[in-house]
């Protein structure tokens, strides 16, 4: 059984060039539709974590590939923005590579995987490890936006709840996981508190970058395009994760280093490397692992 | 006499130019109190700004109804807004998604819709004409999109309109949300932004 571990050595970054697609318009959606998610977003950053409907398009990609975050991107990408595109972490998977191509060819602009290099980054399933700065805006895919849906199926009565800022329910439900299990068991997709008020779904990232939402200098923004949502928090907004006293918050910490740049501080993605089932640990963010590399960091190698 | 209406041009590259100020709203929005500053590429019809015009130019369309103070309903602003946005024009303020009004006039808050707990999206963008916009003292700004304070000096706003705002922060999450304009430069108060006077 060969090793295959998901971290390009080669930059992919492409340059702008004249968007090509012809019969398209710039960034693929049409005015109209730009101008209502535009106007979407702009409410959503004034109501830190409030689901704002919009009228979602199809898009040429199905559903789970983020039509939700495409659209978002496309209403705010211009031609001097520089995009990076990443799922689970790496800029080379399918999807990533798809989405990038897809602004590159409809929209002309830059790509990168260089995390600071990138003025939008779109995202599925991870926050990058370098820490976002003011110059830049995130875009989470977002599959279901609604926090308590797991709770109560009804549209009108999630929304009555938000309205109403009754949010028992999830507490409770959070408080069910401590007495069962001892400890909250979610990992992903961990409901956070925005602004003190609104209760959200922050996409199903890892619980471990739940802090980094926190009060970003970034501006954060999320589509889901199935079920129609925009939300935003906007920079150097509270983000809190849902806690008790008795059992406050906590990020997965693992024993082991990256096995290829050594970092302590990052989220590790278990990898197997042979068929008796030896494990390694690597960084999930392979930009980080990579710049890390490429400054004279290294790891052990894995098992030997 | 003549009954010739001097119908401005819009963008010369609408898609471009309609992204652009979009992203120069939205960073307003987000980082409130911080002024932007739009490309002086229109020439609207008097009164209505650089600022105002392109503002309704890049987000207004036929979803959009626009209330107009009086001093704004000359033929030309509506000729020009009605062409180049298809938006309707309305007479009650509580009917507007976008509203443009002077800072010396600038109706009551209250007069505008202000949304509803379950939809609080639905309130109007008030865009509101000033004399002169410029960071530094005046005015105290806090709330999310800002690290610790900004200061913003808004010039020719009427003085009881902080009292307003105060209460209209009271409405959370409902509330309008204002982008004050002087010229080409622009600053956002979303309904989140904390104002005080110093
Ligand atoms: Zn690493």
């Amino acid at each position: 059984m060969t090793t295959v571990i998901p971290h390009p050595n080669a930059s992919v970054a492409t340059s702008a060039a004249p968007a090509g697609l012809a019969g398209y318009n710039f960034a693929y959606l049409d005015e109209q539709t730009k101008r209502m998610i535009r106007r979407a977003l702009l409410k959503a950053v004034a109501i830190p974590g409030y689901q704002v409907p919009f009228g979602s398009r199809e898009m040429p990609l199905p559903y789970g590939w983020g039509t939700g975050g495409i659209q978002v991107t496309a209403a705010v990408i211009g031609p001097d923005d520089v995009l990076k595109v990443i799922d689970q972490g790496a800029d080379d998977t399918t999807n990533a590579v798809s989405i990038r191509r897809f602004f590159a060819k409809t929209a002309g602009v830059a790509t990168t995987d260089r995390t600071v290099d990138a003025t939008v980054i779109q995202t599925r399933h991870r926050i990058p490890e370098v820490p976002l700065t003011e110059n830049q805006i995130l875009v989470y895919q977002v599959p279901i936006p609604e926090p308590l849906r797991q709770l109560e199926p009804r549209e009108a009565e999630t929304r009555k709840m938000h309205a109403l800022e009754e949010y028992g329910v999830m507490h409770v439900s959070l408080y069910e996981d401590i007495a069962k299990f001892g400890r909250i068991t979610r990992s992903y997709n961990y409901p956070v508190r925005v602004n003190g008020r609104y209760v959200m779904a922050p996409s199903p990232i890892p619980k471990f970058d739940n802090p980094k939402m926190d009060r970003m200098p970034a501006l954060q923004l999320f589509g889901a395009g199935r079920e129609k949502r925009i939300y935003a928090v906007p920079p150097y907004t509270d983000v809190k994760s849902l806690d008790f006293e008795d059992h406050p918050f906590e990020i997965e910490t693992w024993e082991e280093d990256c096995s290829l740049c050594g970092a302590q501080d990052s989220y590790l993605d278990e990898v197997i490397v042979d068929d008796k089932g030896t494990k390694m640990y690597v960084c999930s963010d392979s930009d980080y692992c990579r710049e890390r590399r490429e400054a004279g960091h290294q790891g052990d190698g894995g098992p030997k | 006499m003549t009954d010739t209406i001097d119908l401005r041009p819009g963008f010369a590259d609408p898609v471009i130019e309609a992204q652009n100020v979009f992203r120069l709203v939205l960073d307003a929005m987000a980082r409130p109190g911080r002024i932007a500053t739009i490309p002086e590429s229109l020439q609207p019809p008097s009164p209505l700004s650089v600022g105002a015009a392109a503002i309704c130019l890049a987000l207004a369309d036929h979803d959009t109804p626009i209330w107009l103070a009086p001093e704004f309903r000359t033929p030309s602003a509506i000729a020009f807004l009605k062409f180049h946005c298809g938006c309707p024009i309305v007479d009650v303020p509580a009917n507007a998604a976008f509203a443009i009004a002077n800072g010396a006039t600038v109706p009551a808050l209250d007069q505008f819709a202000i949304g509803d707990d379950a939809w609080p999206e639905t309130s109007t963008t008030v865009i509101v004409q000033l004399d002169d916009l410029a960071v530094g003292d005046g005015l105290v700004l806090s709330g999310p999109g800002i690290e610790t304070t900004h200061r913003l000096n808004a010039r020719g706003l009427r003085v009881d309109v902080w009292g307003e705002w105060r209460a209209n922060q009271g409405l959370f999450p409902c509330g309008v949300d204002l982008i004050l304009v002087a010229g080409n430069r622009i600053a956002a108060l979303p309904r989140t932004t904390t104002v005080s006077e110093n």
